[in-house]
């Protein structure tokens, strides 16, 4: 059976994160980076928020098996780790609707076929609690149409165009298509005066 | 049309356009550490690829390393097996490695531009955010996560979006006392840590152009801390007075070709971008942050502000970073009891920084309870110190002088925090838990502010030990 990368549309249960610039450090502390694999991240994603804080969406039950992350403005700034998605998405993560992105996790997102949209603050604070209240309930990302649907409710959310076609047409592991370029590669490369020596 | 460097270096450097709309781009210089690249060699080996361009990739360890005794194997298992991956992954790829016995290790972002491999006109990636650093000599640098590491093992190329281009200009004069930290604390302070997201800057006006490279370094490496994936300068004679006679950068004649070309990918005047900011460099003074971001900052002789002073959308932040720290709304900075001082970091770890903070040193002792360490980004930068007595008078005065490497800054290796432990830091992060503590807590300032505070016990105001 071949694997289905087409990122059009992801169903899930919702995990709502509150709060603005959740950095990749807070996501997965650095200790846990001293590892040559990236087995096992996902037990440790929010590890340190978790354990100063019971209440904490990653420690609840009711949000177990959840796989859209609802989250606030500029999540995951900071460092480059693809450890930080790497960790939501093993545990269970697909898609992520927030108001705006630390732009290198954004970009680790892609290339791990996890959509990030934005969506307005007021949108957001309502998707948060819709789904605090509603945690079995699905919420459906509709990466294609650049919508989320959760009950009754449409709201817009947006992601820029280039990722949105790598995402909904499957591209998104990017080794392939860069390699299609062939010698054009070299022949860049070549015309750069650093390159072919002064 | 007058064009700036961004356009045309990415021209330059562009293969061509993917059916996705994003850029495929040439990366010429790609920079590897052990941390964030063993899987992405795993990968590669899965995917039976090679390392396209082996003469365009150099790689050093820094993130885990001990500081104190670096011979293997490391006391750390987990550290050991980190090392011994990147030796053995080198070693198959065919790639050179600085490590310890070359005597070029350090921090990537420290060794880049001090070996000269860093060059103006470039397109530079590495599996680190810091990346932004080489922006400092006019080159696109920028950051990236483990697959895209891949990515560019195995094609030279990643495929990204251009970003817009923002110039922040800093205009009239620095005071004494202030420096380059206090400059990008500053701008990260007044655009915000989400201020920058989808731009890159373009770092001008008459005190950028006064800086020397070690301080352009500094600024533009933490570009990324407000939201701007990159950084640059542009390139002028100090840019060329620095590279000239460094290890791999051109040497005779090809060295004057070179500069002529490095000159030429500099902003034309009238180059229009997509914002402007501008920032009085008069009025800045030295900075402390106070919170859990590089945004949370005052001026050292300001009070730490009240979340009802912040925009309604910020003010739990504020009320987080208040409670995490264990300060009051209104409390004044200077004093703030500190436990640990850190000199060292890609943004703070070259010899100017280690030189001012020797300064610094000079005027006292290490605060009774303080644990104080200088950590230099390299071994050229601990051996030009050396040279120089710096750890002489760091040792006399009470401060540890440690090996190179990223140490203290993120806390990968044994230097950590402890606890609630407060730490006067000159590193680029006040994240929770960041310096390796999940608890501890940190103030970001300048090397120069870290010395005072190491030798007052509490954030004290550099220009008054000076005096």
């Amino acid at each position: 059976m071949s694997v289905d990368y087409k990122r059009r549309q992801i169903v899930g249960r919702g995990i709502p994160v509150a709060g603005n610039d959740i950095d990749t450090d807070r996501i997965i502390p650095a200790r846990f980076l001293k590892a040559v694999t990236f087995e096992g991240m996902g037990e440790h994603a929010f590890e340190d928020a978790r354990k100063q804080n019971p209440e904490h969406p990653f420690n609840s039950p009711a949000y177990r098996g959840a796989s859209v992350l609802v989250v606030g403005q500029n999540f995951g700034c900071g460092s480059s780790r693809e450890h930080a998605p790497q960790a939501l998405m093993r545990w269970g993560i697909r898609a992520i609707v927030g108001g705006s992105f630390g732009e290198i996790f954004f970009g680790n997102c892609v290339i791990l076929g996890i959509p990030c949209l934005r969506a307005s603050q007021e949108d957001l604070e309502w998707l948060q609690k819709a789904v605090s209240r509603a945690p079995g309930d699905a919420v459906t990302v509709d990466v294609e149409k650049q919508e989320v649907r959760f009950g009754e409710r449409v709201i817009k959310a947006t992601v820029p165009d280039a990722p949105r076609n790598q995402l909904v047409g499957g591209t998104w592991d990017s080794t392939a298509v860069l390699l299609e370029a062939g010698a054009a590669i070299e022949a860049t490369a070549g015309r750069l005066p650093y390159v072919k020596g002064w | 049309m007058a064009r700036t460097l961004f356009d045309k270096v990415w021209d330059a450097h562009t293969v061509r356009t993917l059916p996705s709309g994003q850029t495929q781009l040439l990366i010429g210089l790609h920079l590897i550490h052990e941390v964030t690249t063993p899987q992405a060699f795993q990968m590669l080996k899965e995917l039976k690829l090679k390392v396209r361009m082996p003469e365009r990739t150099f790689g050093t360890l820094d993130h885990i390393i001990p500081t104190t005794d670096q011979t293997r194997p490391y006391a750390d298992p987990m550290a050991e097996d980190m090392a011994a991956h990147m030796y053995r992954n080198m070693k198959e790829f065919g790639l050179p490695l600085f490590d310890m016995a070359s005597g070029q290790q350090g921090i990537v972002h420290v060794i880049g531009p001090e070996l000269g491999l860093t060059q103006p006109g470039m397109t530079i990636a590495c599996g680190d955010s810091h990346t932004s650093t080489h922006g400092a000599v006019g080159a696109i640098a920028f950051g990236i996560g483990t697959t895209q590491v891949r990515d560019v093992l195995a094609t030279q190329c990643l495929a990204i979006a251009k970003p817009k281009l923002r110039q922040v200009r800093v205009d009239g004069a620095l005071a004494k006392g202030v420096y380059a930290k206090d400059v990008i604390l500053t701008i990260i302070n007044r655009l915000g840590v989400k201020g920058g997201v989808g731009y890159a800057y373009e770092y001008a006006g008459p005190v950028m152009e006064r800086m020397t490279m070690e301080e352009r370094l500094t600024v533009c490496n933490m570009s990324i801390e407000g939201g701007a994936r990159c950084g640059y300068v542009n390139p002028d004679q100090t840019t060329i007075d620095y590279l000239r006679g460094r290890p791999y950068a051109p040497a005779g004649d090809a060295f004057d070709r070179a500069a002529a070309w490095w000159k030429s990918v500099a902003t034309e005047p009238g180059a229009s971008f997509d914002d402007v900011k501008t920032i009085d460099g008069a009025s800045i003074e030295p900075v402390v942050t106070w919170g859990i971001n590089p945004e949370m900052s005052v001026g050292v002789s300001q009070r730490i502000p009240s979340p009802e002073s912040a925009p309604e959308a910020e003010r739990p932040t504020y009320r987080e970073a208040l409670a995490h720290m264990g300060f009051e709304a209104g409390q004044p900075i200077k004093g703030a009891k500190i436990d640990v001082a850190f000199v060292g970091s890609c943004t703070n770890g070259r010899l100017s920084d280690l030189r001012i903070a020797a300064e610094v040193a000079k005027k006292g002792k290490v605060a009774k309870n303080v644990r104080a360490l200088i950590v230099p980004g390299s071994q050229q930068v601990a051996k030009a110190a050396e040279a120089e007595g710096l750890h002489e008078i760091f040792q006399a005065a009470g401060f540890q002088w440690r090996k190179a490497g990223c140490s203290m800054c993120l806390g990968m290796n044994p230097d950590q925090l402890v606890g609630r432990e407060m730490s006067a830091s000159s590193s680029n992060r006040n994240f929770i838990g960041r310096q390796g503590s999940p608890t501890g807590r940190t103030l970001l300032m300048s090397p120069a502010m870290v010395a005072a505070a190491a030798i007052n016990g509490a954030v004290a105001d550099v220009r008054e030990t000076l005096r």
